[in-house]
């Protein structure tokens, strides 16, 4: 066993514990953030790709609108380099009431979201594919945000900080001593060695597996109802900025061009288990139908991806409101002395990625106020590494790049134009990892051929800088693939089919890859 | 021909498009719509890679799958990838994507994007066919002289990036316009009814005697052939990113053509043909009636042949015992018509036709002529001219004006159309 010893300890890897980890280590205490698998692999990582200008909540939430539009202004310069300012439309599609713009225009200006009607011929000039019936059009600040190259830059800054960030490591009990958290035991997963850690403070914020946390603890159950939310990456950009409907928040209601692609989404399903998430056929129907209200022709285009993230809501009956903090109605604190008899911890849900660093906030000044301290938060001013220099990201940056360094370099994924070099620095730092964590931050085999030519590509290059043995070679390969199936499946009509009956002749035909040397056991991580 | 599989999304009419006068319609079709739609196609097979001639010569081009579908996801109404313009617009790779991803069309769309803002002056200079032709007739000797004269040449490459060594047409002494006006009307009655003939900037001032016996050869069957005052079709503009003037010029010619009343036109130049019939309404989304109505009516010289001959109207043909290569331009070929001539030259006794088997002899419209492009140029067309020396150092056959001349220029063997044969097979030289 591995000890360790530290001032807190944060439980999870999101956006939410990763902004916690670095506000923590910001304010001077000694920190460990525990991560069960990759940064930003579970909701973080599953999301509509979209910064929100506060649009959406100028009507239903006015309070998480305004939280909206300044966390916006702040994570688009302090994460420079994973947001791309696009701008966004809401537009009112035939049917919809055009009124509904009136109260939204009102909502805005109350609210302090930046708003302003445009006509419906400059919609449809600056986007020529919008349904050309559209009633009205409000332009907004949206903007689109890369939840793995934000939750990165948050962690770097972090470690800068002295911070450690601990992934594949699942937390399994957390000890309690005298009504105080002691210690919290996890499990190293790559090479099954336990580690405890001792601490004065636990901040979980494991998202929507936040109750199970609290149960390691011997908490009353935390009620966190998992909202089961699908999407859909189309394999082009449609549109160049955030489209939203003009209507009282629905399913389906925005298409987010994120990176090389638009996302389409989303829906919302109350479910038991966040790690079983099934994407239904029917949820994938209503989500073409309502890529082709707003964009017509959005059913023949080439859909790629599909995917599904569990909100993490908590709608906690046991909490007095001496024991939460609603410092928003889209987040809450909860304290685990009075409801619990447990002091040093507090739990933490709700809210959006694109308010994560509020949030950090939120938790720590309460974590300060029960330690009786004052350390002011310094997060919404420090520029994160990697954001140094103020350029945000734009959508052809990779071709800018390539287009300097194709004469002395490879690419290995042409899809979404990541270089050899990219890849072979990305296996340095990480010599451990799986290509979907490689994944996660070079966008490795997420274009339109879904890693067909490009994860054996990876593979060789991993092999032949000897991070990997040829064993595990077929295993990651072979993760790989699976795990981009469970995206493909459900979406798999038109152009998709005929991409994946080739990669399918390809590795079955060609490579089979069913019989090559590989582990005894199936590679899981 | 590819057709691809899905519809192209619904266009707009010019008052959806209005606006902002900077950016025109043309431009901003090339931001996205159709060819953009095809990208969808790509299943990455490479198989276009293959067959790219420029990629195969000069690793400055990253090739048509990285240019097109993938660059393509790229761009947000901006092209970054300057590379690009390495791409001849030569079309080999639409023609052989399985999929139907219009991969030549994309390039074209990306590039006149990307000068947009930064049109070199050679670029805007060497497209206006017209003017150049005009400026230089009447002065012909002179101008062949200036032409082919080093000192001078050195100063336009400098000035304009012209290639020093780049093939440039022979002036003519006489227009074909000129040549119609001195000939009077003809002497033989017409027995078939009016048609009417596009000559092409080229045909009309560079490339006259193509012109001329495509004209008697016409005559010959039977038609009247009417010949109206034509301005340009704008395809060197359109290749060269100038999708503004290229517009103006397409339809301009099109009241020209159609003026003379609903009939079948026929042109003996290969690549305006092409231009009228699909890449200015593929590449730059001209989407207008006049030009739907020309695109259906107007035949290449070969194929209205080809037509003649399979109606059985192809008077007998004199043999002519000789062994002729002759090379399909690519934007020919891109037309989807198969190779017309080789049908219609193998109807003439004695004659073996040998196919080049080449994509392209490097020119591609202007391309061959840029300075950065020239080395490119001659290394693509090097196999070509290689087979035609080989195959009759005397003679070559090619349908279009600028290869001709590149073909002339490399391999130095006298490159005609090939109805240069046909007038002969038909007794009238
Ligand atoms: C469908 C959908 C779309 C959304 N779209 C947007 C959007 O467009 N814009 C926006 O701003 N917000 C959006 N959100 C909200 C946003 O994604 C979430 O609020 C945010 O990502 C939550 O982050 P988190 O860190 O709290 O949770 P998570 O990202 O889920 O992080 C919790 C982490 O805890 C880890 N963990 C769990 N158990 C253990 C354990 N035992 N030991 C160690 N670690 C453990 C998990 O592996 C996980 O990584 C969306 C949410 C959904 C569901
Ligand atoms: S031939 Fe067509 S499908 Fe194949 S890589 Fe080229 S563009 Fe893609
Ligand atoms: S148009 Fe010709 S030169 Fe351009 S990419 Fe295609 S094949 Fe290559
Ligand atoms: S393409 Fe034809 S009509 Fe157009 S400029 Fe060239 S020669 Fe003239």
């Amino acid at each position: 066993m591995r000890k360790l010893a530290v001032d807190v300890v944060v439980i999870g890897g999101g956006s939410t514990g990763v902004g916690v980890v670095r506000d923590v280590a910001m304010r001077g205490y000694s920190a460990v953030l525990l991560e069960r698998a990759d940064l930003a692999q579970g909701t973080s990582g599953r999301f509509h790709g979209l910064l929100h200008s506060g649009g959406r909540y100028v009507v239903s939430d006015p309070g998480s609108a305004t939280e909206c539009a300044e966390e916006n202004v702040i994570v688009t310069r302090i994460h420079a380099d994973a947001v791309e300012p696009t701008g966004g439309y809401f537009v009112t599609a035939p049917g919809d009431d055009p009124e509904f713009a009136d109260k939204f225009l009102a909502g805005a200006a109350a609210t302090g979201v930046p708003a302003r009607e445009i006509s419906v011929a400059e919609a449809l000039r600056n986007e020529p594919r919008l349904n050309p019936g559209i009633l009205r059009a409000v332009e907004v600040q949206d903007g689109t945000v890369d939840g793995w190259q934000m939750t990165w830059g948050a962690a770097r800054s972090a470690m800068e900080y002295g911070a450690k960030v601990l992934t594949y490591h699942k937390v399994t009990k957390i000890d309690r001593a005298d009504g105080r958290v002691s210690a919290v035991h996890c499990v190293d997963l790559k090479d099954g060695e336990d580690v405890r850690i001792e601490c004065t403070f636990v901040l979980n914020c494991a998202g929507p597996w936040a109750g199970q946390v609290a149960a390691m603890a011997d908490c009353h159950p935390v009620d966190v109802i998992p909202g089961r939310g699908i999407m859909i990456a189309m394999n082009h950009r449609l549109v160049n900025r955030v489209i939203n409907r003009l209507i009282y928040p629905a399913d389906g209601d925005i298409l987010v061009p994120v990176h090389t692609v638009s996302i389409i989404g989303t829906t919302d399903v109350k479910v038991e288990n966040p790690d079983d998430l099934a994407i239904e056929p029917v949820e994938v129907q209503e989500m073409l139908d309502a890529g082709e209200i707003l964009i017509p022709g959005f059913r023949k285009s080439r859909a790629l991806h599909a995917w599904a993230g569990a909100r993490p809501l908590i709608k906690d009956s046991r909490v007095s409101s001496s024991d939460t903090r609603h410092m928003s109605r889209g987040m809450a604190v909860i304290d685990h002395h009075e409801r619990d008899g447990l002091d040093g911890m507090l739990t933490i849900g709700g809210g959006k990625l694109t308010t994560y660093r509020l949030m950090a906030e939120h938790i720590v000044d309460e974590m300060c106020r029960k330690l009786g301290e004052t350390r002011a938060c310094r997060t919404a001013s420090e520029i994160v590494p990697g954001s140094e220099n103020q350029k945000n990201y734009v959508v052809t940056h990779r071709l800018h790049d390539r287009e300097e360094d194709r004469l002395e370099d490879q690419i290995i994924c042409e899809c979404e134009l990541m270089s050899r070099q990219m890849f072979v620095k990305a296996w340095d730092d990480q010599p451990q990892a799986t290509f979907d964590d490689i994944r996660r931050q070079l966008r490795l085999g997420m274009g339109p051929c879904q890693g067909g030519f490009c994860s054996m590509r990876a593979t060789g290059v991993a092999l032949e800088t000897k991070h990997i043995d040829i064993e595990r070679a077929t295993g990651l390969l072979r993760l790989f693939l699976k795990n981009r199936w469970i995206g493909l499946w459900p979406i798999l009509y038109g152009d998709q089919v005929r991409q994946t009956a080739l990669d399918n002749w390809i590795f079955n035909g060609t490579l089979d890859i069913d019989h090559l040397p590989a582990p005894e056991e199936e590679v899981k991580l | 021909m590819n057709t691809p599989q899905s519809s192209p999304p619904p266009r707009r009419s010019p008052e959806q498009l209005s606006g902002d006068p900077a950016v025109s319609d043309s431009l901003d079709f090339a931001g996205h719509e159709f060819a953009r739609a095809s990208l969808d196609h790509c299943v990455k097979c490479t198989i276009c890679e293959t067959v790219c001639p420029v990629s195969a010569v000069t690793p400055l081009f990253s090739g048509p799958k990285f240019v097109g579908p993938q660059a393509e996801r790229f761009r947000n109404g901006e092209s970054v990838d300057h590379s690009l313009d390495y791409c001849s617009s030569c079309g080999a790779c639409t023609l052989a994507c399985p999929q139907g991803v219009q991969i030549a069309e994309l390039n074209s769309q990306a590039r006149a994007v990307m000068k947009a803002d930064h049109m070199p002056v050679r670029d805007r200079l060497i497209s206006q066919t017209t003017l150049m032709g005009t400026m230089m007739t009447p002065v012909a000797p002179l101008a062949n002289a200036v032409l082919a004269n080093k000192p001078i040449r050195t100063v336009v490459e400098k000035v304009f990036g012209v290639h020093r060594d780049a093939p440039m047409p022979p002036a003519q002494t006489q227009t074909i316009q000129g040549w119609l006006k001195k000939r009077g009307p003809r002497k033989t009655p017409a027995t078939r009814g009016p048609i009417v003939f596009f000559h092409g900037c080229a045909g009309g001032y560079f490339e006259v005697e193509t012109s001329k016996r495509s004209i008697e050869v016409l005559e010959h069957l039977g038609y009247e052939v009417l010949v109206p005052k034509q301005g340009c079709c704008g395809l060197a503009q359109q290749s060269n990113g100038l999708f503004d003037q290229a517009t103006d010029a397409v339809l301009k010619l099109c009241d020209d053509l159609r003026a003379a009343g609903e009939l079948t036109i026929v042109s003996s130049s290969g690549s305006c043909t092409g231009m009228l019939k699909h890449e200015a309404h593929e590449i730059m989304g001209v989407d207008d009636e006049r030009l739907k109505d020309v695109a259906t009516r107007i035949r290449d010289m070969m194929e209205f042949l080809l037509e003649v001959a399979d109606a059985g109207e192809l008077p007998e043909l004199s043999p002519i015992e000789m062994t002729v290569p002759y090379h399909a331009p690519c934007q020919l070929k891109s037309q989807g018509m198969g190779m017309p001539a080789l049908d219609v030259l193998r109807l003439i006794p004695g004659l073996t036709v040998v196919e080049s088997g080449a994509t392209c002899c490097g020119i591609a419209g202007t391309y061959g002529l840029k300075k950065e492009k020239y080395e490119i140029a001659q290394a693509v067309g090097k196999p070509l001219f290689e087979m035609v020396r080989d195959t009759n150092p005397d003679l070559a056959l090619c349908d279009t004006e600028t290869c001709r001349w590149q073909i002339r220029k490399g391999s130095g063997v006298p490159t005609e159309h090939p109805v240069f044969l046909i007038h002969q097979a038909l007794g009238l030289s």
